[in-house]
């Protein structure tokens, strides 16, 4: 516990480990660009979760596969940059990438428990990033290492040479987070981290991830759509619509007090379990996205839809509650 | 954006007695394995009983985690897998015994919506191709227009027009549309019972209010009972009438959706609902934090007593004798497979 309190720096002296401005990411077509992330700009600061919501084809996961630099073609970086502790990683080349993945910012992938190589040992796979990245680890230290892995995502030592069909899908999925903080990186981005799970075992990932957080000082992006997860799991949420990033706040504010009509629309959507009331129906993104409207990216499904939005693009502004809002119903 | 429909009434079957029961399931026991070359025993389902009234149509929820023996019941019920002992009555028919007109009639009055909206149609046909290859295999139309006038009604109900998307390949449409694509297509075959297998777990939340509401729409406009199989408990509650929540192919508690989420009795229930997260940052995950599970510890081989025993917080000696059966929580039907509740 004492080691956990050095790591961790208060609140107020927090330092910004990925610093992302104007990320344009397109996936060219023959009819012409889609553009999947259009002019996204946010911070992550140490020791945080910031959770990346949105509908499918919002561009949440392809936002996370470019801070990973993983974009694969027709897929593109087209601008921005991406400063992670400082260095820009769109800019990095191959091998100075492959020194930064695993050891700066590591990935646990979506339906992650299907990731692991079903006739490799848990052992063997999970020391596999540490010895390419320290060729002389010896193995006694290797080992110690990695009990010590199993221990932190709550695993007991014994699954160490077991193989994965040997395990349950919310152990696989531990395997996968003791996988990703082996190198003890800055950032860890977990795509979808609990989708395929039930409630029970979603519980017990959930828990393990932010037991990581607070034990490693770790910042991670969670991407996701279960907004009740989110709450749970946030320190701040980023909600993405169609390419453009449309609302950054801290969790609370969020949900206590969404700005952003599509925020309004995606919380007022959650099912309950404690009171059964009417549906509210939406239908999913409208505009064909190789040839977004000029302004407003959400105004032909915004009830709140003025004349300057069908020109003018809102700018993602700060607002006295620390919530950062592309809308212009809150311009001044 | 379309108006949000009026809140739905539970419905109950106890409404109707003297109503003819639609599809009955008795004593329904699924066991994977035992055979030479695979010894091992899986118990998928285990005495299993349902009944859904023909009248007034309602919605079934089959919940549990996975492996709960939930598809199984839905493969069942299709005819995917065979029974290994007990009987499925469809109008009072047993299903392994019937004819070939009436089995032909059972395979268009019960359909199925699946989880995967992108993996059920084939990639190289135009989304029309699944509505005419219904057509044709069951003869539903004379001519030509008399089958795009069905077409074309099936998709008014849920909310498509044909022009706009029967042309297009799978790959054109969303997710949302897609999965309507399907209801529509069960639809057309005017069926009594849809099995609908976590038919919005892949789409995304915003559009998982439009299927719920079709759901509820087919059931109360069009008398489509449906066995909604889902681990998601909170869309259950929106819209189910009865529910069933299986452990380990067992009936662990069962009775009317709302009474059964809001007041849990079995201790697996209650671990079930607690665990689902709070849309709410201010209050905490309930309960105390859940103690990481084991396989060993999750999965108990044991053919006799309770299958919860090695997680359950209550658990008496008793419970390794037997599995308990339904003890009546109270008048209308809400029951659980706990001996806590044995008076």
């Amino acid at each position: 516990m004492e080691q956990t309190k050095r790591i961790v720096p208060q609140a107020t002296e927090r330092s910004t480990v990925l610093d992302v401005q104007n990320l344009k990411v397109y996936y060219e077509t023959p009819t012409g660009d889609v553009r999947a992330v259009d002019d996204v700009s946010f911070k992550i600061e140490q020791g945080e979760i910031v959770g990346l919501v949105g509908e499918s084809g919002c561009g949440k996961t392809t936002t996370a596969m470019a801070i990973l630099r993983l974009v694969q073609a027709p897929g593109r970086i087209v601008g921005g940059k991406m400063l992670l502790d400082g260095i820009d990683i769109v800019t990095l080349n191959d091998a100075e990438l492959r020194d930064v993945r695993w050891r700066k910012m590591a990935l646990v992938p979506q339906g992650a428990m299907n990731s692991l190589n079903p006739v490799m040992r848990i052992n063997t796979q999970l020391g596999d990033a540490i010895v390419t990245h320290q060729p002389r680890i010896s193995a006694a230290e290797l080992k110690e290492r990695l009990l010590d892995l199993l221990n932190m995502v709550g695993l007991p030592s014994r699954i160490y040479s077991m193989y994965p069909h040997e395990l349950s899908g919310g152990m696989k999925q531990r395997v996968c987070i003791a996988m990703a903080v082996a190198l003890n990186p800055s950032l860890i981005i977990a795509d979808e981290p609990t989708s395929a799970l039930d409630v029970v075992v979603q519980r017990v990932v959930a828990q393990t991830l932010l037991d990581i957080k607070d034990r490693l000082g770790v910042s991670m992006v969670v991407i996701g759509h279960d907004m009740g997860l989110m709450a749970q799991l946030a320190d701040r949420i980023a909600v993405m619509y169609a390419g453009h990033l449309v609302e950054l706040a801290p969790v609370r504010q969020i949900y206590a007090q969404p700005m952003h009509p599509y925020t309004q629309l995606l919380i007022e959507s959650i099912p309950s379990i404690k009171e059964r009331k009417p549906l509210k129906i939406t239908e999913g993104i409208t505009h064909d996205l190789r040839n977004p409207p000029p302004g407003c990216i959400f105004q032909s499904r915004c009830p709140q839809v003025m004349d300057i939005c069908r020109q003018v693009r809102p700018p993602l502004l700060e607002h006295p509650s620390r919530q950062q809002v592309a809308c212009h119903l809150y311009e001044k | 954006m379309a108006q949000p429909l009026s809140g739905a009434p539970a419905r109950s079957p106890q409404e109707n007695p003297g109503a003819q029961t639609l599809l009955e399931i008795r004593n329904a026991t699924k066991i994977y394995g035992g055979s030479f070359m695979n010894r091992r025993v899986t118990v998928a389902l285990q005495d299993y009983n349902l009944t859904i009234q023909e009248r007034p149509a309602t919605i079934t929820t089959i919940a549990g985690e996975s492996g709960s023996g939930k598809s199984t019941l839905a493969n069942l019920v299709l005819g995917f897998t065979k029974i290994t002992t007990g009987q499925i009555f469809y109008k009072g028919v047993d299903i392994m015994t019937m004819n070939s007109q009436q089995q032909l009639d059972y395979r268009r009055e019960v359909q199925a919506i699946f989880q995967d909206p992108y993996s059920v149609y084939n990639p190289f046909y135009r989304v029309k191709h699944i509505f005419d290859l219904v057509i044709n295999n069951f003869k539903l139309a004379r001519n030509k227009n008399e089958a795009r006038d069905m077409i074309e009604s099936a998709l008014n109900v849920v909310g498509l027009r044909g022009q706009e998307v029967l042309e297009k390949y799978p790959h054109q449409l969303s997710g949302g549309q897609r999965q309507r694509m399907m209801v529509a297509r069960a639809f057309l075959l005017r069926p009594r019972l849809i099995v609908a297998d976590e038919p919005v777990s892949m789409v995304d939340a915003s559009l998982r209010a439009m299927i719920l509401d079709l759901m509820l729409k087919l059931r109360d406009e069009q008398n489509i009972s449906f066995l909604y199989i889902t681990h998601d408990l909170s869309t259950a509650y929106q819209i189910g009438d009865q529910i069933y929540l299986l452990y380990q192919g067992a009936i662990a508690e069962r009775g009317n959706t709302q009474e059964v989420i809001e007041n849990p009795k079995h201790p697996y229930v209650q671990l079930l609902i607690d665990s689902i997260p709070v849309p709410d940052p201010t209050i905490r995950w309930g309960g105390e934090s859940v103690v990481s599970l084991d396989d060993e510890q999750m999965r108990v081989n044991a053919a006799s007593g309770c299958r919860f025993y090695n997680r359950c917080p209550h658990r008496m000696d008793r419970c390794l004798e037997k599995l308990p059966p339904l003890y009546p929580i109270s008048g209308n039907g809400h029951e659980a497979a706990c001996y806590l509740y044995d008076k």
